[in-house]
């Protein structure tokens, strides 16, 4: 092996992360799905780390549903972009990460479009100017939450209270990782470790202390697929993207699933109810799922947050078995319960899912 | 069990590693037009049996390469050999000598 060689393949598959100065935008589905991890990445990169992450409540979606769904053309979404970049630009930041993994794939392919059609960027100043009256500048440096974390995550194993490791028998627990396919897929440049060799998620399981499980259908998409999912007469394919992934996991037994995509977590979580309450199936332990965190509850855990604070009743898989093995005290009766002691409602029981 | 009004569909994997290319030759020998279908689904179009069955010319063909020989017989069961597809082929193949060819060879074991 010639290093020298080895060395300069791989360099192409880095990525520039700054350490500091960011603008953040949200997501519009986690959210929704899981609400309290954009509040434990802006906790921990700005109370814990004390990095200097700025967010503005005027952003707002980047289209991307809209998009991908075939409801609104390219300009368009170009144009509800620029004036993200353009509220970056105001605010003095170059710096701009996005927490949805939907927004940084269509990030990277309007500036790759740019570069392409130079006259189309200068036509989207044009539409931006009509519209709102702003002018806008690219970001210096794009990058997903999760390249943050990832750039962070020697500096959270080091403040750590636990580890992701079973503490009944010291084993290092078994971690799946499952990255979103618009973070490298489409340009595998802008992801660290390209669309072969996604490292994201893996340089945090490995930080953490987690194993790493390879599985035949690493890669393969979640199935959410907007259309797939939004039009109920293909749903099935949705749920089946996800079982094919589940039976492809299932031989080496995971004790969690870790993502860093928006519809990641939500469908490897609510699938697998979908799949024991109509076929019978579940792919956990003793009639448990597997549970499907995101990297911020994650790094949340490990750094001792309180599994409620971190939103981890909000999953479809109960997380209490994995609780219990990384050694995290919690209070069941307070699963339900919000912030201010407000009994939240609890789900009805499944039938086949515990 | 609860019924979503969706669920999990077959799956459409392939092995070519099943596809018989000593029978795709001997068809070929016998209809060579085979290789010069482009699958633009004229065929199946305008095909009369195809409205009240699963009949389709193009999608037994494509079953034929993707080594699933007998949902292609399947596909030309309810064939009633009309003609009405060679008239729109847009490469002129003659459509039904390549629909009995398929039969013949592919029904013998």
């Amino acid at each position: 092996m010639i290093y020298e060689g080895k060395q300069k393949i791989w360099s192409e598959y880095q990525k520039e992360i700054p350490d500091d100065h960011y603008f953040y935008v949200r997501s519009c589905i986690r959210q929704s799905f899981f609400p309290a991890s954009e509040a434990t990445f802006l906790d921990i990169t700005r109370n814990v780390l004390g990095k200097d992450i700025f967010e503005t409540e005027h952003h707002t979606t980047c289209g991307g549903i809209a998009y991908h769904s075939d409801t609104i053309p390219q300009e368009t979404v170009m144009t509800i972009i620029a004036r993200q970049f353009a509220l970056m630009a105001k605010h003095g930041y170059e710096n701009y990460v996005c927490s949805c993994i939907t927004s940084f794939g269509l990030y990277c392919e309007t500036m790759e479009t740019w570069r392409e059609y130079p006259e189309l960027e200068a036509k989207i100043h044009e539409n931006l100017w009509k519209s709102c009256k702003l002018e806008f500048a690219k970001p210096k440096f794009l990058v997903h939450a999760s390249d943050l974390i990832y750039k962070y995550r020697n500096m959270i194993a080091a403040q750590a209270v636990r580890k992701l490791v079973n503490v009944h028998t010291g084993e290092p627990l078994k971690v799946v990782e499952h990255i979103g396919c618009h973070y490298s897929k489409m340009f595998p440049s802008k992801g660290v470790g390209g669309a072969e060799y996604p490292y994201v998620l893996v340089g945090m399981i490995e930080a953490w202390g987690g194993e790493i499980v390879d599985y035949p259908e690493r890669r393969h998409c979640c199935g959410f697929g907007f259309r797939q999912y939004f039009i109920k007469g293909n749903r099935g394919y949705s749920l089946s993207n996800t079982h094919k992934k589940f039976e492809s996991m299932e031989p080496f037994k995971p004790d969690l699933i870790i993502t860093n995509c928006p519809g990641c977590p939500y469908f490897l979580d609510r699938w697998q109810y979908v799949i024991a309450e109509s076929t019978g199936k579940t792919y956990g332990q003793d009639g448990h799922g597997i549970p499907a965190l995101t990297y911020e509850e994650v790094a949340g855990l490990v750094m001792g947050y309180d599994p409620w604070d971190l939103g981890l009743q909000t999953h479809q898989v109960g997380v209490e078995p994995l609780l219990d093995k990384m050694g995290v005290e919690y209070d069941p009766a307070k699963k339900y319960l919000g912030k201010n002691g407000k009994d939240l409602g609890s789900p009805s029981p499944c039938a086949c899912l515990k | 069990m609860v019924d979503f009004g969706f669920g999990l569909v077959p799956s459409s994997r392939m092995n070519l590693d099943l596809f018989d290319k000593d029978k795709y030759e001997k068809l070929a020998a016998i209809e060579p037009d085979v290789r010069i279908c482009m699958a633009c689904g004229s065929c199946t179009a305008v095909c009369t049996a195809g409205k009240y069955s699963q009949t389709s010319l193009r999608e037994a063909i494509e079953d034929i390469k993707n080594a699933k020989p007998d949902k292609a017989l399947e596909m030309l069961r309810c064939c009633q050999l009309c003609g009405k597809c060679s008239m729109v082929c847009p490469r002129g193949i003659n459509t039904r000598n390549l629909i009995l060819s398929i039969t013949k060879v592919y029904s013998s074991k």
